[in-house]
């Protein structure tokens, strides 16, 4: 394997910005030391990057002919969504970034304290004893995946749940097989330099007829400043398994911006369903505008086989800016995608957000809830396709979109596309736009209910039909993101 | 001292008030004293201003007192906000109560009864004692109790709306109740049910102005007074007799007795 000794790493110990704003409990820096890769991006990153994490060279090739593809879009973006941004200076960023103690720690025990203590603050269980019954928690830290429990109780099944490194090594048949077929490296800008430089991410395979006996869970958090975090997730269910998968993310406050390309892939084969929630909730920026991630996400499952189904579920409240389209592409007939979205901006965050259906198997059905919440100065974007191919005889979708406007300077705007190729097909859209009613609001009043308090309950029943979606703790800790997310937004 | 001696004497003192919506005065020059465990009944024609005069009293923003002032158990009612006041103990029965998608009836009654208590500085009930008082306060409403587990009225009929205004009364226990037109769309006997639920929570240290337009409602609630709301006063106060009179004759002939020209 060819390495490149032309980049070298070096030994930082990253400090605690200067920003002082109490409104966003995560923000918080953890004093721990990084292997950080110097920033810039050039095919010796590249290498290096696959040479830090002891990969096969089919994945070298791999990622490189991503770099190669991504050379060729010259930094251009893609320009269609509503959001807006300065330049992105590509060369400024640290493309690997890895806590140092973290040389694969075998036990809890060889995970760094600090580490441990940051994760306690996420209110993340790290260490088994207090874990939270029936979770199993793969956390990503920077880009690297610092712990992976109940790996054991998992084993027993012949379930994987581990860091996608690992998977490379241990896995390489799977991942071989699956990584990129369903977001293919060239499929966007964005996915190009996530396949050129993903760092780690989370792997779950759930073999033929098993249902995962507990929720899945990835706790992404960038720390290190100036560095991106770029993680692949892939997972794979079995014919006739089942998966829920939970996904939460924070980071520091940080003035600069911070990039943020994942990408996920989830594959459904013959009766398998995967169902996938997300809690986004990356520093936002603050009040004014400054710092915040960009995060700029390709999800995409494939419902391959017949009778499978994928579920989407997010809960949008943090970023400076959401590009993210959880998509499924219904290839098996009578398969089924959902998605149900909140995505809620405020102060000055832009969200365009939606989904993708792409009805090609017989008698499959879609179903697309989104809620979109503007407050401030925030401006959301509802941007969606539902696609009946020719082939997909009596497909069915049912679109929903509703947005709430929380004073007058935020936006709301629903791009809905339809593209039906196959007359057999049934297509149902509703979209509603709306205010916090003043009747409404002093009737809780009446009953002794503050104005706030009130403002959140109903904005919080604007939501309920998404987040009953959620597993019960995460659907909790939804509502409290909503309820932190608002606070003096209303009045 | 003198707070508890006047609190003893009025529940509720309204004096010259005035009370405008956008342009239009509604309320012009009210007078109103009610005294703990009386129940005095508002009627008047459509648009006479009952629901305006109700509305401002629970502190309805739109609603703006020009002038004039309220005591409410000899504190000065319209400083107050109007989750203050509903902590303070003053309940308003909506004419057309509010669908809230979404906001759980049973996690509203809830919330309500904490910020009450809150307030009152009880401690918050435990999610069994606060069952066991909903469970109480349904018998007597007699409400199914399943729609406490659904959104709040949404969906729900006109009675059981109705109904559920009660319910709220009975679980949060005001002081003083102002029922607007709570015995309007009920059958017979949901009537006799709110009626019921009304006469339960009467009691010596309570209060209710209840607005309607029909003298059914008094065959069940006994009122002490009765008064006449028109163009935005009351022109006439008598007793449970004055009701029976209305039914029979109509306005007309108040109007003229008391110089209210026609609209
Ligand atoms: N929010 C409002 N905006 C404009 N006008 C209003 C508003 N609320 C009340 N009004 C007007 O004030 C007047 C009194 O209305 P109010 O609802 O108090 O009457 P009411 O006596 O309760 O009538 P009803 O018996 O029909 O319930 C009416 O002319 C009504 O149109
Ligand atoms: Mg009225």
């Amino acid at each position: 394997m060819t390495q490149s000794n032309a980049v070298t790493t070096k030994k930082v110990i990253s400090r605690t910005s200067g920003i002082q704003e109490s409104d966003y409990r995560w923000g918080f820096v953890t004093d721990v030391e990084a292997d950080v890769a110097p920033k810039g991006l050039n095919e010796d990153i590249v290498r290096l990057i696959s040479h830090k994490k002891g990969e096969p060279q089919w994945m070298l090739e791999w990622r490189l002919k991503a770099y190669r593809h991504w050379l060729k879009l010259n930094a251009e973006e893609p320009k269609w969504a509503n959001i807006h941004y300065p330049a992105i200076d590509y060369q400024d960023i640290h493309y690997y970034s890895a806590p140092v103690s973290k040389a694969g720690p075998q036990s809890m025990d060889a995970v760094d304290p600090e580490l441990v203590e940051a994760f306690n603050k996420l209110g993340i269980p790290l260490q088994e004893q207090k874990r939270l019954a029936g979770v199993a928690v793969d956390a990503v830290f920077d880009s690297v995946s610092v712990a992976t429990t109940y790996q054991e109780t998992l084993e027993k099944q012949g379930i994987i749940f581990c860091s996608m490194s690992e998977a490379i090594k241990k896995h390489p048949e799977l991942v071989r097989k699956y990584l990129g077929s369903v977001v293919p490296y060239s499929d966007n800008f964005f996915a190009t330099l996530n396949s050129a430089v993903f760092s780690d991410g989370s792997f779950a395979y759930i073999p033929p007829g098993v249902r995962c006996p507990i929720e899945l869970m990835t706790y992404f958090r960038i720390n290190q400043a100036d560095s991106g975090q770029f993680e692949r997730t892939l997972i794979i269910a079995d014919k006739g398994s089942y998966v829920s998968y939970l996904e939460g993310c924070t980071a520091p406050m940080r003035k600069s911006h911070q990039l943020h390309a994942a990408v996920v892939e989830l594959i459904a084969l013959d009766n398998a369903e995967i169902k996938y929630s997300t809690l986004q909730n990356w520093y936002p920026g603050d009040k004014e505008g400054k710092g915040g991630v960009y995060n700029f996400v390709t999800k995409r499952g494939k419902a391959l086989g017949k009778s499978s189904k994928i579920s989407w579920t997010q809960v949008e409240t943090g970023s400076a800016i959401t590009w993210k389209y959880p998509s499924v592409i219904l290839q098996g007939d009578n398969s089924v995608g959902e998605f149900y979205s909140v995505a809620l901006v405020n102060h000055y965050q832009q969200a365009d957000t939606g989904t993708k259906m792409t009805h090609i198997g017989k008698n499959t059905r879609s179903t697309i809830v989104a809620k979109g919440i503007s407050a401030g100065h925030g401006n959301n974007t509802y941007r969606g396709l539902v696609k009946i191919m020719p082939s997909a005889d009596n497909a069915r979708n049912f679109t929903q979109c509703d947005s709430l406007l929380i004073g007058d300077k935020c936006g709301a705007h629903t791009v809905p596309y339809i593209e039906v190729r196959n007359p057999t097909a049934s297509m149902a859209h509703e979209a509603t736009t709306s205010k916090v009613n003043d009747d409404q609001l002093f009737y809780l009043q009446q009953r002794g209910i503050a104005f706030d308090e009130a403002n959140y309950m109903i904005i919080n029943g604007f939501c309920r039909g998404i987040f009953k979606e959620l597993p019960f703790e995460f659907a909790m800790e939804a509502s409290q993101l909503l309820r932190v997310s608002l606070e003096g937004t209303v009045g | 001292m003198n707070k508890v001696q006047e609190r003893s004497q009025e529940v509720l003192a309204i004096r010259n008030l005035h009370v405008s919506v956008g342009e239009a005065e509604i309320i012009k020059g009210l007078n109103l004293t009610v005294n703990p465990g009386e129940v005095h009944a508002i009627m008047g024609p459509n648009g006479s201003g009952k629901s305006t005069l109700v509305n401002a009293l629970a502190g309805k923003p739109q609603y703006v007192v020009t002038k004039g002032e309220v005591l409410y158990e000899g504190m000065n009612l319209l400083a107050m906000l109007p989750e203050v006041r509903a902590r303070e103990g003053v309940f308003l029965a909506f004419q057309y109560p509010l669908e809230l998608p979404g906001v759980r009836t049973w996690q509203f009654l809830k919330s309500a009864v904490d910020a009450v208590r809150t307030h009152r500085s009880l401690k918050e009930l435990s999610v069994r004692e606060f069952d066991r008082l909903l469970t109480e306060k349904i018998k007597i409403a007699e409400i199914d109790s399943e729609l406490t587990k659904r959104s709040l009225n949404e969906g729900f009929s006109g009675g059981e709306k109705k109904r559920n205004e009660i319910l709220q009364m009975l679980v949060l226990d005001p002081k003083l109740a102002l029922l607007d037109e709570t015995d309007s769309g009920l059958d017979i006997d949901a009537l006799k049910i709110v009626a019921q639920g009304v006469n339960q929570f009467r009691g010596p240290s309570k209060a209710i102005v209840l607005v309607t337009h029909y003298q059914r409602i008094l065959n069940y609630i006994t009122p002490d007074y009765v008064h006449v709301l028109m163009e935005g006063r009351i022109v006439k106060t008598g007793g449970r007799e004055l009701a029976l009179e209305l039914e029979e004759k109509g306005y007309d002939w108040i109007r003229e007795a008391s110089g209210v020209a026609r609209e």
